[in-house]
């Protein structure tokens, strides 16, 4: 008899403490008036990929917190919901899961690399979500997808940054040496491309691995040639090498780097052998020496105060990705109270969104939107950065 | 003409340090039949503990670079005293799955250590190149060449010519004999890891100045070491030489003269052929009998 009535109490107990905790949670949640707008982000914030994901995540927060200071979109807060990847594809997809079927988000920012964005993207294509990813591979938005767009700058406006500028100064040859991975086999398949559009006779293509030591060997073919310009496509600390072996052998043909050595960390490596290397780079790197009509030029000033007194350090040329996505999506959310393919819509025809990383004019056909506006031309001069027209 | 000559300076100065990275694997190899797959790692510390003692110290070269090879040499030490011998069923297997294990780490700590970036530290001497028939010859390949053959005389002085060098060779021909001699055979174990590992860091500390080193330096390294140890005969002094010099020379004209995506690719094929044709590698240990 006993032991019956014990069970018996045990679902009310249960019955009871599920009322209480309904009545504590719905008094809670009642007192705001609307709900929050939920953003996921994913960013590589650890793991070899961090010195994208880490500024990334920071850029994020920094933008949501701009537009919640603001009162937020149509009265309603936003909220960001955040997960590492740790630039590994498989934990990339789980997190989009996550955040589709368990947070459920209206829209993902992110990921921070090219294979782990091209791993999500069949996901959101499905799941019929808007989609910003801030990592830099042609392939993302090439061919369109309705639902995925892209806020990095890509190979495609770097390397006509770069031609227009080796076109300007009537070189009609050059030879090539990228690295041998995804980065430079990118670099390469649009230096070739777009070659005969500026006249362009790629003589030599050579290329190197992603820790070779010395070279030398292809530097000396390339020579051969005779090129008017010699253009180096890769990571550090490959192009550091580069530039120091140009130096070594005494070529003196001009030398073209890419937008992929764009830090003072490259400097730091090549030492007195960076001097007159030329590279496009986002505008970020060289913000307060941009002339004061640049449209830029405020944004870019704007963002770098604000991060670097809300984090205490050094902004990096990455976070803009980040920061140019939410800002997108606050400006494509207005009016459409969530609706996903309303928000999908207003992306595509948002125009003259100044941002960090460019101005965006996105439409049918262009889900990047940037255009080689987004790239300067700089010279190392100095150990520094140096403007060139 | 130039060219070639251009591509034999490039070859010889990879080739060197190939050939050090090939007679720490060697050297470990005739002692203790064990290959170390984590040595591409231990050139990859004696290359960072030389940035951090010379640039961030601001240690003169020389005492930089001792210290340097005798901080790797004792990290080789602890790692065997620590990871190898205190295995209880020490089948080879067992162990070359605990040296790919110690490579992952060593890896992890170089990141938690030095970060993620490569670094940067100025060459042995700043002359500029040296103009030969119009080849450039980098003074830093010089200073390569220079240290690998003292290091190699100095090797070849020690297992010929001196007690302890007799007694690590005894120990590699028979561990029993040896024992039965007197010989303390888990002390010349443990030299000899001592002694590899330390060869890895003078690799390392040797090409710090040409390459960016970083943490992640260390496994390409590792395995072109390996494969010029194989070529010239694994588990001997002058054959690892060998293979060193010839997989240098000629991954630099494989570049020049047919392609640069073959670069590696040469190193691998060779490798592939000599095991066909050459199963001990060109100067095979047999007839060498160990070093």
């Amino acid at each position: 008899m006993c032991s019956q009535r014990k069970y018996r109490t045990i679902p009310l107990l249960i019955a009871t403490i599920t009322a209480a905790c309904l009545l504590l949670t719905s008094s809670v949640f009642g007192e705001s008036k609307k709900e929050a707008f939920k953003i996921g982000g994913i960013f590589s914030v650890t793991g070899p990929a961090s010195f994208l994901g880490d500024p990334e995540k920071k850029s994020m927060q920094l933008a949501i917190d701009q537009i919640n200071a603001k009162g937020g979109i149509d009265g309603r807060l936003l909220e960001g919901i955040i997960y590492d990847t740790e630039a590994d594809p498989s934990k990339t997809v789980m997190s989009v899961g996550k955040l589709i079927n368990r947070d459920g988000v209206v829209t993902i920012i992110g990921p921070s690399t090219t294979p782990t964005t091209l791993a999500v993207i069949p996901i959101v294509e499905r799941a019929e979500l808007p989609f910003i990813s801030c990592a830099a591979g042609n392939k993302i938005t090439e061919p369109v997808k309705p639902w995925v767009f892209k806020t990095a700058q890509s190979d495609i406006q770097a390397v006509t940054t770069i031609y227009q500028h080796i076109q300007s100064r009537k070189i009609e040859k050059v030879g090539i040496i990228t690295v041998a991975n995804a980065f430079g086999e990118s670099g390469k398949e649009q230096l070739l491309a777009q070659a005969s559009k500026f006249g362009i006779t790629v003589v030599r293509q050579e290329s190197f691995g992603t820790s070779d030591t010395d070279m030398t060997a292809q530097l000396t073919k390339i020579r051969q040639e005779n090129p008017g310009a010699i253009v180096c496509w890769g990571t550090n600390p490959g192009p550091a090498v580069v530039a120091k072996n140009v130096e070594q052998l005494g070529i003196d043909t001009p030398l073209y780097q890419s937008h992929g050595v764009a830090s003072p960390k490259f400097i730091g490596l090549a030492g007195s052998a960076a001097e007159g290397i030329l590279l496009p780079t986002g505008k970020i790197l060289v913000a307060d020496l941009l002339s004061d009509d640049d449209p830029q030029k405020q944004a870019l000033l704007d963002y770098i105060t604000a991060y670097e007194s809300k984090y205490k350090e050094t902004v990096s040329g990455f976070g803009g990705y980040a920061y140019d996505a939410v800002n997108l999506l606050a400006k494509a959310a207005q009016g459409t109270d969530g609706d996903q393919k309303k928000i999908r819509d207003n992306l595509e025809n948002i125009k003259n969104h100044v941002g960090i990383s460019g101005v965006f004019n996105f439409s049918e056909t262009d889900h990047n939107g940037l255009d080689p506006s987004a790239f300067v031309m700089v010279r190392i001069k100095n150990g520094t950065w140096e403007l060139v027209e | 003409m130039q060219e070639i000559l251009q591509y034999l300076f490039s070859g010889i100065t990879n080739g060197a340090i190939y050939a050090v990275i090939a007679v720490g694997f060697s050297m470990l190899y005739s002692s203790t039949d064990l290959i170390n797959f984590a040595h591409g790692e231990f050139v990859m510390l004696g290359a960072l503990v030389m940035v951090t003692l010379a640039v961030t110290f601001g240690l003169p070269l020389l005492p930089a670079l001792f210290l340097s090879v005798l901080v790797v040499g004792a990290a080789g030490m602890l790692f065997e005293r620590l990871a190898i011998r205190t295995v209880r069923h020490p089948e080879p297997i067992v162990l070359i799955i605990i040296t790919v294990g110690a490579s992952i780490f060593l890896r992890g700590i170089g990141m938690l250590i030095w970060g993620k970036d490569a670094h940067s530290i100025p060459a042995f001497s700043s002359q500029p190149p040296i103009d030969i028939a119009g080849a450039k010859l980098l003074t830093q390949s010089i200073w390569i060449l220079g240290i690998v053959m003292l290091v190699t005389a100095g090797l070849h002085f020690f297992y010929k010519r001196t007690l302890t060098g007799k007694a690590m060779e005894a120990c590699a021909i028979s561990k029993r004999a040896a024992w039965l001699v007197g010989i303390p055979s888990k002390w010349m174990v443990l030299l000899a890891f001592g002694l590899s590992t330390g060869m890895g860091a003078v690799a390392g500390t040797i090409i710090a100045p040409i390459t960016m080193p970083g943490y992640d330096m260390g496994t390409m390294l590792g395995l072109k070491g390996f494969c010029a140890a194989m070529l010239g005969g694994l588990g001997s002094l002058w054959g690892s030489i060998l293979g060193g010099f010839l997989l240098g020379i000629l991954e630099a004209l494989g570049v020049g003269l047919v392609s640069s995506g073959l670069k590696d690719a040469t190193a691998f094929l060779l490798l592939l052929l000599v095991l066909y044709v050459r199963t001990g590698g060109i100067i095979s240990s047999a007839s060498v009998k160990r070093f």
